[in-house]
C-alpha cells in the first residue's frame, strides 16, 4: 500500500472560491468522515465557487462518487459555480457514472396512513381471518367424520409415525410434570389439612382435582407445545418450499395426507396420555401423603376408592379427543396460514401454541360448567 | 491488463465423509476477469465456490484470496475478506423480512456511520444501476419476480463496492430474455465497477457471452482451464458432449 494519507476532506478558501479535495483513498467503510466534514463546510462555506480538486485522487468506489456528486447538483441548485479539476480516468468514470444513476432523495419508506385507514384494514383482517377459519374448520370436520366411513383412505403408517411422534415421546415428560404437580399440590394442601386435623380429605381433593382437572389440562398443555408448534413449523415450511402445492398437483390432497393423521393421532393419543398422567399424578400426591402426613398407602387406596367416583375418571378422559382436536387443527390452520417469508414461520408457531393453550383452556371452562350442571 | 492473481487455488483436496470431491484443484483468476467454474453436476462447482468464500472447509491445500491465506486467515482478516466480496446465492438469499431497500441497505447500516439520506443514495444508485425501479424497493421479496429477485440480491451483494463478486449459477430460473439482460449487466458492472467476477454455470449462452476464462472440473480434478477457445480443443468426454450440445444456441 502506498503511504498512509489519513482519510479527510481538505478546505482551502481563497476569497470567493473554495477547493475542495479528498485526502487518503477512502472506502465507503470510513465515508462517514468526509460526509461530516463535506456537511461542516458547506454549512459554513459562502464561496461562490467550488472547486473539487480529485487530481491527486487514485481511485474511488461508488459510495464517494456519490457523495461528490451529490454536493456539486446541491452547489449548482444554489447557483454556485462548480469547477471540477482534471481526473485520472477510473474516477472520472466513476462520477459519471454515479452522476448518470443517482436518485437523490430518494426514501424506501411507504406512506403512513392515518389511524382510522388502520383499524378499517384491521378488522376486515380479523373478519376475514375468521372466516378463514371457520371455512377450514368444516373443511376439517367434513374431511375428519367423513375418514370414519372410508377406513381405507386413512394413510395408517403416517398416522402410526405421528402416534409414536407426538403420543407416545411425550409420555415421558408429561408422567415426569404431572408426578411433580402431584407432589406440589399435595405438599401444599398438606400443610392446611394438617391445621384441621382432616389429613385423610387429601384423597378426596388429590382424587377429584387430578382425574378431574389437572391431568386433562396438564397432557393437552404440554402437548400443544409438543405437537401444536411442530405441526405449525413443518407445515408452515412444506407451503414455502411448495410441497403443499406439488402434492395438490400430484392429486394428493394434503388434508388427507398431512391433517387426518395428525388428527387422529391426537384425538387416539390424548385420553391415552391423560390416563398415564392421572396415574403420575396419584403416586405423586400418595408419595406425599404418606411422607408428610403419614398416611399409608393402603388407607390411601382405600380411601380412593371409597369417596372418588369413577365418573371423574371418565370426565377427565372424555375431554383428551376434544382437547386434541383443538390442538391438531389449530396446529394445522397456523401452518397453512404462513406466508412466503421466514419471520411468518415464528409467528405462526407462536400463535399456533399460545391459540391452543388458550382454546384448551376455554373448552376445559366450557366442559366444567356444562358437567356441574348436568349434575356430574 | 497487468494479470493480477487475486484468487489462487492450490491443490485443494476435500472430503465428505467417504466421498472424495476434489482431487487436487489448481487454477487462478486474475483481477479483472469473468472467471467460471464449468462442469458436470455434482462435480463440485458450488462447493469449491463455497470453500473459497469461506463457507466450507476443505482437506488440503491452499487457496489464497487477495494476498491472504484463507486457511490460516485469522478471524479480523477474515472479517476484512467479507468487506471486499459480494456474493450472490443460486436462492438469492434476500431476507425476506427486510423490503428490496433494507437488504440492501443491511451492510451499509452495519459498517458504515453514513447518516440515512447518505445510505439512501447509495441504496438508490445500486437499485438504478442493476436495472431496478426505485419503487421496487419498498417492496419485499415475496411481492416481486424471480428475475426482480436476482437483480436485488445483486444489487444488495455490490452494497460495499466490493473488489470480487461471487455468482452461483445466476441465470438459473431465469427466462432467457432476463438471462441475457443479466449476462450483458453482469459484464457492464466489471466493467463500470472495476469488478473481479467468479461464476458457476451452466448456461451456454451465458458461458460464451460472459466468461473470459473457466476451469472445467470433472472427475475430481481440473480437466481444463483457460479461454473458451482453448477449452473446446481440449479432448474430454464432458467437454465434448457439453459443447455440442446446440440446444440452446439460436
Amino acid at each position: 500500500m502506498a503511504a498512509k494519507v489519513k482519510v479527510g476532506l481538505l478546505v482551502i478558501l481563497e476569497g470567493e472560491v473554495a477547493t475542495y479535495k479528498i485526502q487518503g483513498s477512502p472506502t465507503v467503510q470510513r465515508l462517514s468522515i468526509i460526509e461530516k466534514q463535506l456537511h461542516a463546510s458547506t454549512d459554513n462555506v459562502k464561496a461562490k465557487s467550488i472547486v473539487w480538486d480529485l487530481s491527486e485522487l487514485e481511485s474511488m468506489d461508488s459510495a464517494l462518487a456519490l457523495l461528490i456528486a451529490k454536493s456539486i447538483e446541491n452547489a449548482q441548485n444554489s447557483d454556485k459555480e462548480v469547477v471540477l479539476s482534471a481526473m485520472q480516468h477510473d474516477v472520472e468514470k466513476m462520477l459519471h457514472m454515479a452522476q448518470e444513476h443517482a436518485h437523490f432523495g430518494t426514501h424506501f419508506k411507504p406512506a403512513k396512513e392515518g389511524i382510522l385507514h388502520a383499524v378499517g384494514v384491521d378488522s376486515a383482517d380479523r373478519v376475514t381471518k375468521f372466516l378463514d377459519f371457520l371455512s377450514f374448520f368444516g373443511q376439517m370436520s367434513v374431511i375428519f367424520f367423513g375418514s370414519f366411513f372410508h377406513l381405507l383412505h386413512i394413510r395408517w403408517k403416517e398416522m402410526t409415525f405421528e402416534i409414536y411422534e407426538s403420543g407416545i415421546k411425550a409420555l415421558p415428560i408429561i408422567m415426569l410434570t404431572m408426578f411433580l404437580i402431584g407432589v406440589v399440590v399435595a405438599y401444599q394442601s398438606a400443610a392446611q389439612l394438617k391445621l384441621y386435623g382432616a389429613n385423610i380429605f387429601i384423597v378426596d381433593m388429590l382424587g377429584i382435582s387430578i382425574l378431574r382437572e389437572l391431568a386433562p389440562m396438564l397432557a393437552a398443555i404440554i402437548v400443544a407445545g409438543r405437537s401444536g408448534s411442530s405441526y405449525a413449523a413443518q407445515i408452515g415450511v412444506m407451503k414455502i418450499t411448495e410441497e403443499l402445492d406439488a402434492m395438490r398437483t400430484m392429486g394428493f390432497d394434503p388434508y388427507a395426507f398431512l391433517v387426518i393423521p395428525r388428527m387422529l393421532a391426537l384425538v387416539i393419543m390424548m385420553p391415552i396420555l391423560i390416563f398415564f398422567a392421572d396415574i403420575a399424578g396419584i403416586i405423586g400426591g400418595m408419595l406425599i401423603a404418606k411422607v408428610d402426613l403419614g398416611l399409608s398407602t393402603t388407607i390411601f387406596m382405600e380411601r380412593f376408592v371409597e369417596v372418588v367416583k369413577v365418573k371423574h375418571f371418565w370426565i377427565g378422559l372424555l375431554k383428551g379427543p376434544f382437547f386434541a382436536m383443538l390442538i391438531a387443527t389449530i396446529g394445522i390452520y397456523r401452518g397453512l396460514q404462513v406466508k412466503n417469508d421466514t419471520q411468518s414461520i415464528g409467528f405462526n408457531t407462536t400463535k399456533a401454541v399460545v391459540e391452543s393453550i388458550f382454546a384448551v383452556i376455554i373448552c376445559d371452562a366450557f366442559f366444567s360448567i356444562v358437567f356441574t350442571n348436568l349434575g356430574y | 491488463m497487468h494479470s493480477n492473481k487475486i484468487i489462487e487455488v492450490n491443490n485443494v483436496v476435500t472430503q465428505f465423509g467417504k466421498n472424495l470431491v476434489h482431487d487436487g484443484i489448481n487454477l487462478h483468476v486474475n483481477e479483472g476477469e469473468i472467471y467460471g467454474f464449468l462442469g458436470p453436476s455434482g462435480c463440485g462447482k458450488t462447493t469449491l465456490l463455497r470453500e473459497i468464500i469461506m463457507l466450507e472447509n476443505f482437506k488440503s491445500g491452499s487457496i489464497e484470496l487477495l494476498g491472504q491465506k484463507i486457511e490460516t486467515v485469522g478471524m479480523r482478516e477474515a472479517q476484512r475478506l467479507r468487506m471486499q466480496w459480494g456474493v450472490l446465492f443460486q436462492s438469492n438469499a434476500l431476507f425476506t423480512s427486510l423490503t428490496v431497500a433494507e437488504n440492501i441497505a443491511l451492510s451499509l447500516q452495519e459498517y458504515t456511520n453514513l447518516s440515512p439520506e447518505a445510505i439512501n443514495d447509495i441504496v438508490a444508485f445500486k437499485i438504478d444501476i442493476v436495472g431496478l425501479n426505485q419503487f421496487d424497493g419498498t417492496l419485499y421479496p415475496s411481492e416481486i419476480s424471480g428475475g426482480m429477485k436476482k437483480k436485488a440480491a445483486l444489487a444488495r451483494s455490490l452494497v460495499m463496492d466490493p473488489k470480487i463478486l461471487f455468482l452461483d449459477e445466476p441465470t438459473s430460473g431465469l427466462d432467457p430474455i432476463s438471462a441475457r439482460e443479466f449476462d450483458t449487466l453482469i459484464v457492464k458492472l466489471r466493467d463500470l465497477l472495476n469488478l473481479t467476477v467468479v461464476m458457476v454455470s451452466h448456461d451456454l449462452t451465458s458461458i460464451s457471452n460472459t466468461l473470459d476464462r473457466m476451469a472445467v472440473i470433472d472427475n475430481k480434478k481440473i480437466v481444463a482451464e483457460g479461454s473458451l477457445e482453448e477449452i473446446k480443443k481440449i479432448k474430454s468426454p464432458f467437454i465434448e458432449r457439453f459443447f455440442s450440445n446446440k440446444r440452446e444456441r439460436i
